[in-house]
């Protein structure tokens, strides 16, 4: 994009609480069951029935706005929003208006280079989520799926701080590790537990206000937020160069052909005739319940990415990969209290444990591996107890059987052979077989030895000491 | 036809004499039912059948409640597992809720013979019970005049000693309005008193049950049973509920009664004029105080209903939309065409007039001026009675400005009437708890029904003045000829 403009990026994103209970009433959240089965009078919007607000929800979102800073409502307001659609039962949605919960907060989001930039958040509201509708291009009517329906929803704004697709990506990914590190959302895009869309606009640097906005929506991971306001950008831009006006409407992003196309252009805003829901008494918000929130709250990623590199005196790129996860960052301290030298363990967080999670597609919980387990392991690895080789596949084995290691290694014999009787005959044979790898050594070509060590593991099947092996050849060829 | 139904007390006692079981009972009740409402028309429709079914279940239950047997006319936009259920509205057709009201879960548990399906203004959108899609109940007292609505058909049913008692709602008046007419006790309760669950909405902020019964203690005994707090219902108050017929017996000596000259000013009928004015004196001699009180906002009361109650409605009603249940359009077409087709055909005339009036006040540049502005008005109407009652237990004034009119009087002049609705509406505004009992009969000996407001939650204040008054007056004793 030419340098004439600035971007301008406000994001709305939604994020499903993980409550166990829907926001009105009884029925169940879970995901993925058959179509209408998790759904009762309330949330079928039958005539009669009344809202009854789930506490826990609340509760949650008053977490996400002391996580993020915000001011909270005094008063708890419910309003109705008007409009009609088959996956709303009721034909209006309960929301708040006027009164979010949470208001005025912000996430700082941290840049490549370590620079930090706070991006404000507008407003954070409770609300019911809606069904489902499904389409089959075939028929020529649609089906109704309510399971959804009255799923609690937190509806949280940004105000148009965000200047680049790459700062829209890191707001994302940064409100994302705050909510999963408050354990109050899945956060999971593919079952729509968190969803985004993004307004943007184009103006020159120095303008004074907006140029007129385009909301995307269809965003359906964090690559496709970035991808699309980077498309739009330029496509703005480029319809700016050539003198003309940007038509303020709603796209679709198309992540097969990588473009925004037009799904509607705004003729007025719509009006939904919001009113105070009349079935939900306002309450008041005690300030004992916000102070009671407050004592629960976990160690927020900032914290505790600084308590990480002074506790553990470790290097600002593996203390981020560390936290980028709860879970991740509760793991390593879990092993780390177990074995006390936390640089090794984050290597094997950092290498072996991340390669199996991304190979099996899990979150470390999926591995079901024990933090005691894997101190264990890596104990033995240190220890020379085992080879590093050995480790890992202790390791994958742990993984498989969820056994002791200990136990494996003794099963499988794969104590390491650091005597060097027991080793003698395995090197003279390396030694012996191997005329050209010791010709390229003794000519000064040292890479040759790791070569030859390697051998000698192979015979052992990865039991001798490697570094016992190395001292022996060099000894040998002296 | 013999007045087996004039009190609870009576009816165990014609029960008691009978030989045979519940259901035979309720088969004799049914029939009767039947043909008294060849003329009165209280009920929308009567299943003999299943409710002998029920009145099998009730005496195999083996607990007698409070209530055994007792036939309680149910209105028709109250919810019983399983039973149709149509707020008297073609867009409801066929639809039986697979869940009960709180209030008839409570009967039930007492052993009440529910009787349901009593005719109601659509969507209790009416004064006068013509709005139903079953067409108009006629008054017992002169079959060719209203009874009063939008709980029609419940006082009716009352009246011509079809029922014992009967439950209805009201948003406006609905409940004590048709008691007024039709010359029986109507109650509505506190807002918060009574669980609103399972009664289909009109106006949430505003809808509340009570009970409609030919006398005062009867009124107490139901009111008893269905009052209390309800956790499906977050308007439900959480308080203890008093025993109500224990001050049925108390005297009215030492009673402030308050009178507002705003409510006496104009436009009521001299015929209820003069009961009403006959009612403060029979107060009187029973030792009862009356001052005089002002209530400066309740000429804003009529309007500021207008705006709120029809608000709410347009939101309430959106959910029929021929999509999920009742009455879908047959005609082929888009999603558009679906939701407009069957909410034309759907919904009455009073209807879609309450709902293009709620959606035009909540429309954006509208919505301050009108529904914002009424909501202020509504609290000055409250702070009007709060001041009101420190210097009063109670306020009389007179239920309804006239007696029934004839039926089709009204039905294209709105304004008018909405007009019959002006001195219950402020008591709906405000939460307070009224009564309207019988206090003679007015111009051609129409019934004239007195009405008593007080504080939120003085329910007992408003059954110990009334008591008092019909123990003390023979007005309740009057009954329709013919029946």
């Amino acid at each position: 994009m030419s340098n004439k403009y600035e971007t301008v990026i406000g994001l709305e994103v939604h994020v499903q609480l993980a409550t166990k209970t829907k926001v009105f009433c009884g029925c169940s959240t879970a995901f993925g069951a058959r179509p209408n089965t998790q759904v009762c009078p309330v949330c079928l919007g039958l005539p009669g029935v009344l809202p009854v607000l789930n506490r826990k929800a609340f509760k949650y979102v008053i977490k996400v706005a002391l996580a993020l800073g915000c001011d909270i409502q005094k008063t708890v307001k419910f309003d109705r929003k008007n409009y009609y659609y088959p996956d709303l039962p009721k034909n209006y949605q309960i929301s708040q208006h006027d009164m979010p919960l949470a208001y005025d907060g912000k996430v700082t989001i941290v840049a490549e280079d370590g620079n930090t930039t706070d991006i404000r958040v507008t407003r954070a509201h409770l609300e019911e989520d809606a069904g489902k509708l499904l389409h089959d291009p075939g028929l020529p009517f649609s089906y109704v799926d309510l399971n959804r329906t009255g799923t609690p929803l937190l509806e949280i704004v940004s105000e148009p701080d965000i200047r680049t697709p790459e700062e829209a990506h890191r707001y994302l990914v940064t409100l994302k590790q705050i909510i999963k590190y408050l354990e109050v959302s899945d956060c999971n895009m593919e079952e729509g537990s968190l969803r985004c869309d993004a307004n943007i606009s184009l103006r020159e640097k120095g303008a004074p206000g907006f140029g007129s906005k385009v909301e995307i929506k269809n965003l359906n991971s964090f690559k496709a937020v970035r991808d699309a306001l980077a498309f739009e950008e330029e496509r703005q831009a480029g319809l700016l160069d050539d003198g003309e006006k940007i038509v303020q409407e709603t796209r679709l992003w198309d992540e097969k052909k990588n473009v925004t196309v037009s799904m509607r252009v705004k003729e007025e805003a719509q009006d939904y005739r919001y009113f105070p829901e009349p079935d939900l008494v306002p309450f008041e918000v005690r300030a004992d319940l916000v102070e009671e929130m407050r004592a629960s709250m976990p160690e927020m990623p900032r914290e505790r990415a600084l308590r990480f590199s002074r506790q553990y005196k470790l290097g600002e790129k593996d203390v981020e990969v560390l936290i980028s996860e709860k879970d991740i960052a509760d793991f390593f301290e879990q092993v780390a209290g177990c074995f006390d030298k936390p640089r090794v363990v984050c290597n094997w967080i950092k290498g072996e444990i991340m390669r199996h999670m991304n190979e099996r597609g899990t979150d470390i919980r999926g591995l079901n591996l024990k933090p005691g387990d894997l101190a264990k392991l890596i104990k033995m690895v240190d220890d020379e107890f085992i080879s590093g080789i050995s480790g890992k596949d202790v390791l994958e084995a742990c993984i498989e059987t969820g056994k002791d290691p200990a136990a494996i290694v003794r099963k499988k014999g794969l104590e390491q052979v650091s005597d060097e009787g027991a080793l003698e005959g395995i090197v003279e044979k390396v030694i012996a077989e191997n005329e050209r790898s010791v010709t390229d050594y003794k000519s000064g070509k040292t890479a040759a030895l790791s070569f030859l060590v390697g051998q000698v593991m192979k015979a052992t099947k990865g039991k001798a000491n490697p570094k016992l092996a190395g001292e022996m050849l060099r000894r040998k060829l002296g | 036809m013999e007045d087996i139904l004039s009190s609870i007390d009576g009816f165990k006692r014609w029960l008691k004499g009978r030989t045979g079981s519940l259901a035979d009972a309720a088969r004799f009740l049914t029939d009767r039912i039947s043909s008294i409402d060849a003329d009165v028309r209280a009920f929308a429709r009567i299943d003999a059948e299943r409710i002998a079914r029920r009145a099998s279940g009730l005496e195999k239950a083996g607990k007698k409640g409070r209530l055994y047997g007792v036939p309680v006319a149910i209105k028709d936009n109250i919810c019983a597992k399983g039973e149709l259920t149509t707020c008297a509205s073609r867009i409801l057709e066929g639809f039986r809720p697979p869940y009960s009201a709180a209030v008839v879960e409570k009967l039930s548990a007492e052993g009440a013979l529910l009787i349901g399906g009593a005719n109601m203004d659509e969507f209790a959108f009416g004064s006068s019970c013509e709005t139903s899609c079953y067409g108009p109940t006629r008054n017992p007292w002169d079959t060719s005049r209203i009874p009063g609505g939008s709980s029609g058909g419940s006082a009716a049913a009352v009246a011509s000693g079809e029922v014992t008692a009967a439950l209805g709602s009201d948003t406006g008046g609905s409940i004590r309005q048709p008691a007024a007419m039709c010359g029986v006790v109507g109650f509505k309760p506190t807002y918060g008193r009574v669980s609103r669950y399972g009664l289909i909405a009109f106006a949430s902020s505003l809808d509340q049950i009570g009970p409609i019964t030919r006398n005062v203690a009867d009124c107490a005994a139901i009111l008893e049973v269905i009052s209390g707090y309800d956790n499906r219902d977050s308007t439900s108050v959480n308080m203890e509920v008093p025993r109500y017929t224990e001050s049925l017996s108390e005297e009215t000596g030492g009673l402030t009664i308050g009178i507002p000259g705003e409510y006496f000013r104009a436009g009521i009928a001299e015929g209820v004029r003069s009961r009403i004015d006959e009612a403060i004196k029979v107060f009187r001699d029973l030792g009862a105080r009356t001052v005089d009180i002002s209530l400066p906002h309740t000429k804003y009361a009529v309007s500021c209903y207008y705006i709120i109650a029809p608000a709410e409605a347009s939101s309430n009603l959106a959910r029929y939309d021929g999509v999920h249940y009742g009455y879908r359009s047959p005609g082929p077409g888009g999603l558009e065409e679906l939701y407009t087709a069957s909410r034309n055909a759907g919904l009455g005339e009073e209807a879609k007039r309450r709902i293009l009036l709620g959606t035009y006040s909540l429309s954006s540049g509208y919505y301050e001026a009108y529904y914002l502005k009424a909501q202020k008005v509504r609290t000055r109407i409250a702070d009007d009675f709060r001041e009101a009652f420190k210097a009063c237990d109670c306020i009389l004034t007179p239920t309804s400005p006239t007696t029934a009119f004839k039926i089709g009087e009204r039905v294209d002049d709105p304004l008018t009437m909405y007009l019959s609705d002006i001195f219950t509406i402020p008591a709906n505004l405000a939460g307070l708890p009224a009564i309207s009992v019988p206090c003679g009969p007015g111009e051609n000996g129409l019934p004239v029904g007195l009405q008593l407001m007080a504080a939120p939650f003085n329910e007992e204040t408003l059954i110990r003045a009334a008591s008092a008054f019909e123990r003390n007056t023979e007005h309740h004793k009057l009954r329709p000829e013919g029946l």
